[in-house]
């Protein structure tokens, strides 16, 4: 089971924070996550938005980098404090 | 020094003890980030502050790590909010101590670009209007590139 997590508008847009999903057997890859997850909650590109990057396992990766389904993934829209 | 934290903190307070804590420097520069209490969208009610830990911390100790690198600095202490605060808190302090000014004042600024432009949060403003998650301004990247 993944461990998926939705940061700022993200969470908003798919109406959680966190959720535990099976990964599906095509779904291999970040980019293939986010197809999948972005049609499968008709969220009309809100996941595959360039400026939308990925992290696993609390480390941002870059497209498309191999997912398992013990990860800890997590969607961030751009970041900024202060 | 770095704390991240829902505790509302007094600047004030915090800059005194980091006064006597950087006892022999030449320079002490701080920086105190408020919340705002007008928005584009109108009157703030509240600001809401996401971290994920421990990305958000490990990212700014990298950037303390690189403004020690660059600057003869000889204390820091960096705090920042999260969770919900409401308009003329503080969200943000940065205090650098060096021998002269010139290296208190450029890593106090370089941080403060990091921190609002790359430090991993997220914020969500609540005015009468609604609630809006906050992008950076383009002014906050084109101050950032500055130090590339």
């Amino acid at each position: 089971m993944a461990q998926i997590l939705f940061f700022g508008r993200l969470m908003d847009v798919t109406g959680k924070a966190e959720e535990t999903i099976t990964l599906p057997d095509t779904v291999r890859d970040t980019s293939a996550l986010r197809r999948w997850l972005d049609q499968d909650r008709g969220l009309q590109g809100a996941l595959l938005e360039k400026t939308v990057r990925l992290a696993i396992n609390n480390e941002i990766v870059a497209d498309p980098h191999p997912v398992n389904d013990n990860d800890e993934i997590a969607f961030m829209p751009p970041v900024g404090g202060g | 020094m770095l704390r991240v934290s829902s505790e509302p903190f007094n600047a004030g307070e915090e800059l005194s003890a980091f006064e006597r804590d950087a006892a022999g420097a030449g320079a002490v520069v701080s920086f105190t980030g408020l919340v705002r209490d007008h928005a584009s969208s109108g009157d703030v009610k509240s600001l809401f502050l996401q971290a994920y830990s421990p990305m958000t911390e490990r990212g700014i100790e990298e950037a303390i790590t690189a403004a020690t690198e660059r600057w003869p600095l000889t204390a820091l202490k960096v705090i920042h909010r999260v969770g919900e605060m409401a308009p003329g808190e503080a969200i943000v302090f940065v205090a650098t101590a060096s021998a002269h000014r010139r290296a208190a004042f450029e890593a106090a600024d370089f941080l403060m670009d990091y921190l609002k432009t790359e430090a991993v949060f997220w914020k969500k403003e609540a005015t009468e209007t609604g609630e809006h998650w906050i992008d950076p301004r383009s002014e906050d990247y084109q101050d950032r590139a500055r130090w590339a």
